[in-house]
C-alpha cells in the first residue's frame, strides 16, 4: 500500500493518514444481550462492509453484562434487553448521557422444537403434563422476567415452579428447549426465527401479559471518543439495519 | 431468608457425601485393577480416568447433555425406565460428579495400592486369608491414608464443582442450584453482600479440609516411623 510513497513527504503523509481517527478503520466492541445474537451477527456483516470498521461482540445476560461493565469490562457499547440496565449506566455516570436509545421491541414466545406440542397454549401450561419449562434467569434476563409477569399474569407462577428450569441466560434457556431437555420454554421470538428449523410449536405470547420488552442501547464512557462505536449506533438507526431487526420479529420504535 | 441462604449449602453438602460415597464404592475397584492389573489396557483406562483432570467442564457438560438428554442413549434407557430425565435433577448432578471427581478418588487410592508390597498379601494367603479377607484386613488398613486423602479430595472438588452443574443444572433451588451456582447467581445480580457470606464461608470451610487432611497425613507418616 506504501509502495507509491518512496519520498519522506509520502511516508509522513501515510503516517498522519494511519494516525487520523476519522479516516482508519475502527474497532469497536459491543456488549450485547442474548435474544440479539443472530440479529447482531447479521447486522455486524452489513457494517462492516459499508464501513470498513470491525464490530467484536460478546453476549450474555444484560444482567451479567452490566455487571462486567460496572466492573470494569473494556467495552464501547452495551446493548441491553431492558431499559432499566442502560439507565442506570448513565445515572451512574458510566455512559455518554445522549447516547441512549430504544433499538429494538422485543417479543415473548412460548416454543417447542416439536410440531403440535400443544394447541392451546394456556391450557399446556395449566395442565403441566411437561416434566420441564425453561425461563431465563429473571434476576439477570429481561426475557426470564417478562416470562415471569407473563407467568403471574395467568396465575400460574406459582404452581410451575416445581417445573421451572431456568437458564443464565435467555441463550441457554433456547438451548434447554432446543436440545429437547426441557419439553418447551419461554424464548426470544427472534430465536425462534432464527432457528433453522421450520417445525416447532409457537405461541406469541400476547404482549399485554408482560412490561414492554424496550431494548435500549447506550455509549459506554470510555468510548465516547470512538467513532467506530458512534458509527455502530447510527448504523442501528440507519433503515437498513431497521429493516433487518424488523426481520427477526422485533418491533422498532422510529 | 435464612431458608434460601441454607439451602443451597445443604444441597451442596449432599450432593457431595453421596458423590464420595458412590465414587468410593466405584473408584476402588478400579483404582485396585489398575494398580495391580499388567493387562494391555491398563494405560488407557488410566488415561480415560484421569481426563476429567485436564478436560474444560464445558466438554463434559455438552456431552452429558448429549447422552443424557432425550435422544441421547442414556436419556433413552432412563425414559423407557420410567425414570424421566436426568439433567435438571439433583440425580443428574450425581452422575455428572461421580465422572467428574473420578480421578481424585482413583489416583490416592491406586497409589495407595501400590504402595503396598505383594509380601503381604502372599503372607496373609499362606495363613489361608481368602482374597475377600485379604481385601479388608490387609488391603484397607494399609491403604488407610489413601481412603482418607481420596474421600477428602473427592467431597472437597465436588464442593468446588461449577461448570458442569451450570450447564446441566439449571438452576433449581433446593434441587440443582449448589452453592457455586448460588455465588455466581448472587455475583451476577450484584448482590454482593449474599455473595461474600458464601464465598467467605467457602475459603473458611475447604481451608479447615486441607488443613486436617495435611495433619491427617503428617501424623500418620510420622507415626509410621515411630
Amino acid at each position: 500500500m506504501t509502495s507509491g510513497f518512496t519520498t519522506s513527504k509520502g511516508w509522513l503523509l501515510a503516517i498522519l493518514i494511519s494516525l487520523s481517527p476519522a479516516l482508519r478503520a475502527g474497532e469497536v466492541s459491543v456488549a450485547v444481550a442474548a435474544n440479539f445474537t443472530d440479529t447482531t451477527r447479521t447486522l455486524a456483516s452489513h457494517f462492516e462492509q459499508e464501513t470498513g470498521h470491525t464490530v467484536s461482540a460478546s453476549f450474555g445476560s444484560t444482567g451479567k453484562l452490566y455487571a462486567q461493565i460496572k466492573n470494569g469490562a473494556p467495552f464501547d457499547v452495551f446493548m441491553a434487553a431492558d431499559i432499566r440496565r442502560p439507565e442506570r449506566i448513565e445515572q451512574e455516570g458510566d455512559g455518554v448521557a445522549s447516547s441512549r436509545f430504544t433499538y429494538a421491541r422485543g417479543k415473548l414466545a412460548l416454543w417447542s422444537p416439536k410440531p403440535e406440542a400443544f394447541d392451546s397454549a394456556p391450557h399446556y401450561l395449566t395442565e403441566q403434563t411437561f416434566a420441564r419449562l425453561a425461563i431465563a434467569n429473571p434476576k439477570t434476563a429481561p426475557y426470564g422476567l417478562a416470562a415471569q409477569q407473563a407467568l403471574e399474569q395467568m396465575n400460574l407462577w406459582s404452581s410451575l415452579q416445581p417445573k421451572l428450569v431456568r437458564g443464565d441466560s435467555i441463550a441457554q434457556t433456547f438451548q434447554f428447549v432446543a436440545s429437547g431437555n426441557a419439553q418447551a420454554g419461554f424464548v426470544a421470538l427472534s430465536q425462534v426465527k432464527a432457528w433453522p428449523e421450520e417445525k416447532g410449536t409457537l405461541w406469541p405470547v400476547p404482549q399485554n401479559y408482560y412490561q414492554p420488552i424496550d431494548q435500549q442501547a447506550i455509549l459506554l464512557d470510555r468510548a465516547s471518543n470512538n467513532d467506530a462505536a458512534k458509527a455502530w449506533l447510527a448504523f442501528l438507526k440507519s433503515p437498513a439495519a431497521l429493516s433487518i431487526i424488523q426481520d427477526y420479529g422485533y418491533d422498532t420504535v422510529e | 431468608m435464612l431458608e434460601t441462604y441454607w439451602d443451597p449449602v445443604w444441597l451442596t453438602l449432599k450432593l457431595a457425601l453421596l458423590t464420595t460415597t458412590v465414587l468410593l464404592m466405584v473408584g476402588t475397584p478400579i483404582a485396585w485393577w489398575l494398580a495391580r492389573s499388567r493387562h494391555w489396557s491398563r494405560q488407557p483406562i488410566a488415561a480415560m480416568v484421569a481426563l476429567p483432570l485436564v478436560l474444560p467442564p464445558t466438554v463434559l457438560g455438552f456431552y452429558l447433555l448429549l447422552v443424557l438428554g432425550p435422544n441421547g442413549w442414556v436419556g433413552q434407557l432412563t425414559q423407557s425406565m420410567g425414570l424421566g430425565l436426568l439433567p435438571f435433577t439433583f440425580e443428574g448432578l450425581v452422575v455428572a460428579s461421580v465422572l467428574y471427581s473420578l480421578p481424585f478418588t482413583v489416583q490416592p487410592l491406586q497409589n495407595a495400592f501400590e504402595a503396598i508390597s505383594e509380601g503381604f498379601l502372599e503372607a496373609a494367603a499362606t495363613l489361608r486369608a481368602g482374597p475377600v479377607d485379604r481385601f479388608f484386613f490387609v488391603v484397607i488398613p494399609l491403604a488407610r491414608n489413601g481412603f482418607i486423602t481420596a474421600s477428602v479430595l473427592t467431597f472437597a472438588h465436588t464442593i468446588g464443582e461449577f461448570g458442569v452443574i451450570l450447564m446441566i443444572g439449571g438452576n433449581i433451588p433446593g434441587e440443582t442450584k449448589v452453592l457455586s451456582v448460588a455465588i455466581y447467581d448472587h455475583v451476577e445480580s450484584l448482590e454482593y453482600t449474599q455473595a461474600h457470606w458464601l464465598s467467605a464461608g467457602m475459603v473458611a470451610f475447604s481451608f479447615i479440609v486441607l488443613v486436617t487432611l495435611y495433619a491427617l497425613n503428617g501424623r500418620t507418616r510420622m507415626g509410621a516411623f515411630r
